[in-house]
């Protein structure tokens, strides 16, 4: 996206769209596990997730037990990923032809079928962002992690950062989101700040980095800050 | 009924249909590339867009459902505009290397780009390309020409029934594949290629061989196996170049099996091309005067009892009705056609057709199989079986081993007395279907199966005048139709066990290889006549090179008893002769001239004969008037578990064997699964 827009670092490697989707082929050339089973934690999430659905549709439940996949495999081995034997797994579970969750699987975007880095660093590139200066938001991960091109993980198994699409929080952009959440309001010194929290393993508090109340304006509501009384 | 106008004819067809559907019957073409009839709809091509009054903008016709009153126009300036679009999106990434592309002149893509296709392109990008994948021993890719109209992946899923094609990644990067790499499990798989509206999918052995204007077309029928596909054989000179499905809505539908698709390489390899004669032990190349001294000398003084003739399992009616004629002629009783031993019953005609009929399927709503795996004896059939299934309230019961029908189907057991547990689910259905198999059959209490099948078919209400639900699913293409000759022991006549281990002095196999041809005895005088060197020809102290099924007009009977002819595509190679005519030639060696000169006359003896074979494609009414069942006593079958027929699907009779491309298919899906079983 950004290089055909002219972004000040657009030219830089590694930022075709095609890398930030995927292969399109299977994960084969990646380490890809052997073997793949249900924890307890997620066959509880798992029993839950498929009361929803009547019997005869409980093939309706790929998304979220893809999801259940991804969140084992970060409690696990660190890396939310989901490895081509655990498709085969879900596939069993639901009762599905195994390509029938490929297709999804390697479809969305939020499933990963590589192994990626502790913290998955997903940059909204899309106008609002852009406008905002996603680019500097770029250019501090780009600078913090040492990674070059998107879908690149950094040396030390940190952080993967990908490009992204509209994240839907434009009032608050430039966002990042890492892992699960959004990070919002950033520059680039609060996204360095924000990488080095999360390098010494602490957890930020989602949200606003400026103090923000979800899309309130800066420094409190302007607005409706009075509450009307009744026959006033 | 929705009655509806489309450029101003005016039209009317049933409701929920599509408008394209409106649009074919009033004579009218629409392109399309994902809307095929036979599979689900997609409407993702966007090619048959039509106008329809009213409506804002054109409209996708394969997904769009008709209304009384409806008023379509499929040729205005507004429908050429926007298939122009269409096309040249489609255009994009396609790489138009139609010069080096073996979908050229037949590719629906091409012949529609000269319709609607511009004549340079406006897209200066570059194109994508996406690495072709690896689908098997049959079907090549060349995955940028695709469109992505993912008929092959309804055609997988709903058609062949194995659920292993797909679409993966998105957008730009969407690719149509397997994800893994793996062969397609399916019997089916040649029909993908058919259904590729453009060059993406291809058939492999056939890659770089031919255009198709430089074919030439002959109809014939499938032989191998009972189903009786009809099949266009393409060939280019002396050579059949490729084999392919034609429409019988009937039989085939539009589809065919691998092995019949694929096996024509074996009609170029281990060819009989001239007579041979054994002498001092070893066969040794003879003329045919040689030949027929050989066997007259043999003959002479020999007592009818003593000679014995077996019909093979590729053998035309013809042929057939021509060797019985000989052998009447030379005092004879000792005829067979049932090399496998199968305790065919040729009593009565229903004891041994596929009474239901292929279509009738259709009609029928619950089914039990009786030791026949149809996904390897007959795919097409099976695929039959498995459209009915789609349309629900058809339960399907089998016994016999544990196999993958392609559906889901209850295992009942792998022993014969595991059918009454069917009988309640039979009994609650109004047209039920029983199907036994070739497997069944073939055991030492065959007769007392087929007669255990027929009573529990009579017990559930299978066998009305207006139903027949007792069907037999053979695995040979001539069995039906040698049954119908009476190709059968005659009276005091021997079969063929009784004929081996040094029963006759003089056996006479038509291409027969499907015996145990180690049992014939020692000092049996064998003849073979056919077309390959396989196990018979192997035996033989004389061998007569016959034609096979691509190279003789030829009348074959499918296993429902629908005759069928298929027409000369190529000449037999080297001195070898269609069969009538050799065993004519030879009656006349033996100054006993069979009575007829021409292969129309052998027909009008057929008729004779039977009158079954007057009429092509024709079959009767099938309902049962006369519930009396086959001989055999269906209390002596036994509690042995049921094996069935075909094992390896690619490789069942001579054709085949000597086909380097199944054998390929021998190694890539039988070997794993013979391996895998041990």
């Amino acid at each position: 996206m950004s290089e055909h827009l002219g972004g000040p670092h657009g030219s830089q490697v590694g930022l075709g769209t095609a890398e930030n989707i995927g292969d399109g082929s299977s994960g084969e050339g990646a380490a890809q596990p052997a073997h793949f089973a249900f924890d307890e934690a997620s066959e509880a999430e798992i029993a839950s997730i498929l009361t929803k659905y009547p019997p005869s549709r409980k093939a309706s439940g790929v998304l979220p037990l893809l999801y259940v996949v991804q969140g084992q495999m970060r409690r696990q081995t660190g890396s939310a990923w989901v490895p081509r034997v655990a498709m085969d797994v879900v596939a069993a579970r639901l009762e599905v032809p195994p390509i029938r969750v490929y297709e999804v699987a390697t479809f969305y975007l939020m499933f990963n079928t590589n192994p990626i880095g502790r913290h998955h660093l997903q940059v909204c590139g899309t106008t609002p962002c852009w406008l905002r200066g996603s680019e500097e938001v770029t250019r501090a991960c780009r600078d913090e992690t040492g990674i070059k091109g998107w879908r690149q993980t950094s040396d030390d198994g940190m952080f993967t950062m990908s490009e992204v699409e509209c994240l839907g929080a434009c009032v608050n952009a430039p966002i990042l989101q890492v892992d699960d959440d959004y990070y919002e309001d950033l520059d680039y010194d609060r996204t360095v700040a924000l990488l080095q929290a999360l390098r010494r393993g602490e957890k930020p508090q989602p949200g606003s980095v400026i103090g923000r109340i979800t899309s309130a304006p800066e420094g409190g509501p302007t607005t409706l800050n009075t509450i009307p009384i009744a026959g006033e | 009924m929705a009655k509806l106008t489309v450029d101003g004819t005016e039209v009317e067809v049933p409701n929920g249909a599509s408008v394209l559907q409106a649009c074919e019957a009033a004579g009218v073409e629409i392109p399309r590339f994902c809307y095929h009839e036979r599979l689900s709809v997609a409407g993702n091509c966007r090619m048959c867009l039509v106008e329809v009054e009213k409506a804002p903008k054109p409209v996708a016709s394969c997904a769009y459902p008709v209304a009384d009153g409806m008023v379509v126009k499929t040729d205005t300036a507004v429908v050429r505009q926007a298939r122009r679009g269409v096309m040249e999106f489609l255009l994009i990434n396609h790489p138009l290397d139609c010069p080096i592309c073996d979908q050229g002149g037949e590719c629906d893509l091409q012949d529609q780009a000269y319709s609607y296709g511009m004549d340079h392109s406006r897209f200066a990008e570059n194109k994508r390309a996406v690495k072709d994948k690896y689908l098997g021993p049959l079907v090549k890719t060349f995955m940028t020409r695709c469109i992505h109209c993912t008929r092959c992946i309804r055609f997988s899923s709903e058609v062949a029934g194995v659920a292993e094609m797909g679409a993966t990644s998105r957008g730009e990067n969407m690719e149509v594949g397997t994800y893994i790499e793996k062969a397609l499990t399916t019997e089916l798989s040649g029909n993908l290629i058919d259904i590729c509206p453009v060059g993406a999918l291809l058939n492999k052995p056939y890659s770089f061989t031919a255009r198709p204007w430089e074919l030439r077309k002959t109809d014939s029928v499938d032989v191998h196996d009972a189903l009786g596909s009809n099949i266009r054989v393409d060939a280019r000179g002396s050579e059949v170049l490729r084999i392919l499905p034609r429409t019988n809505e009937d039989v085939n539908e539009e589809w065919l099996g691998d092995k019949s698709r694929f096996s024509h390489d074996g009609l170029k390899r281990r060819r009989l091309d001239k007579p041979w004669v054994r002498q001092d032990g070893k066969l040794r190349p003879a003329s045919w005067p040689e030949a027929f001294g050989a066997i007259a000398a043999k003959l002479k003084d020999l007592p009818g009892e003593r000679i014995g003739a077996v019909a093979g399992d590729l053998c035309d009616a013809e042929s057939m009705v021509a060797l019985k004629d000989l052998m009447a002629s030379l005092g004879s009783q000792d005829l067979d056609c049932r090399q496998d031993g199968a305790a065919l019953d040729g009593g009565r005609r229903d004891f041994y057709t596929f009474n239901t009929t292929v279509a009738g399927i259709e009609d029928a709503d619950a089914i039990l199989l009786v030791g026949s795996n149809p996904r390897r004896e007959a795919p097409v059939l099976n695929a039959r079986i498995r459209k009915r299934l789609n349309h629900g309230g058809y339960p399907v019961a089998y016994v016999g081993q544990p196999a993958d029908l392609t559906y889901a189907a209850r295992h009942l057991g792998d022993g014969v007395a595991a059918i009454e547990d069917a009988a309640e689910m039979l009994r609650g259905a109004k047209r039920p279907m029983v199907i036994v198999g070739q497997g069944a059959l073939r055991r030492p209490d065959g007769a007392a199966i087929l007669a255990a099948a027929w009573a529990l078919a009579a017990s559930v209400g299978a066998l009305t005048p207006e139903w027949h639900g007792f069907n037999v699913l053979h695995t040979a293409a001539a069995r039906v139709g040698a049954l119908d000759l009476g190709f059968l022991p005659g009276l005091g006549g021997k079969a063929l066990p009784a004929m081996l281990g040094g029963g006759v002095d003089l056996l006479w196999l038509l291409g027969a290889d499907e015996f145990d041809i180690a049992a014939i005895g020692a000092n049996t005088f064998v003849v073979y006549q056919g077309h390959h060197g396989d196990r018979g020809a192997a035996r033989a102290d004389v061998i007569l090179p016959g034609a096979a099924y691509t190279e003789k007009g030829g009348t074959y009977v499918n296993t429902e008893g629908r005759v069928q002819r298929g027409y000369v595509a190529v000449q037999p190679p080297g001195e070898a002769r269609e069969d009538w005519a050799i065993l004519r030639a030879f009656s006349a060696v033996l100054g006993k001239p069979l009575p007829y000169d021409s292969i129309q006359e052998v027909r009008d003896r057929l008729a004779a004969v039977n009158p079954v074979f007057k009429t092509l494609q024709e079959l009767p009414h099938r309902g049962c008037t006369d519930q009396a069942g086959p001989s055999g006593d269906p209390a002596g079958v036994d509690r042995e578990p049921l094996l069935p027929a075909v094992v390896n699907y690619y490789q069942t009779n001579a054709i085949n064997r000597a086909s380097a491309t199944m054998a390929e298919c021998t190694r890539t899906y039988v070997t794993p699964m013979l391996q895998a079983a041990e």
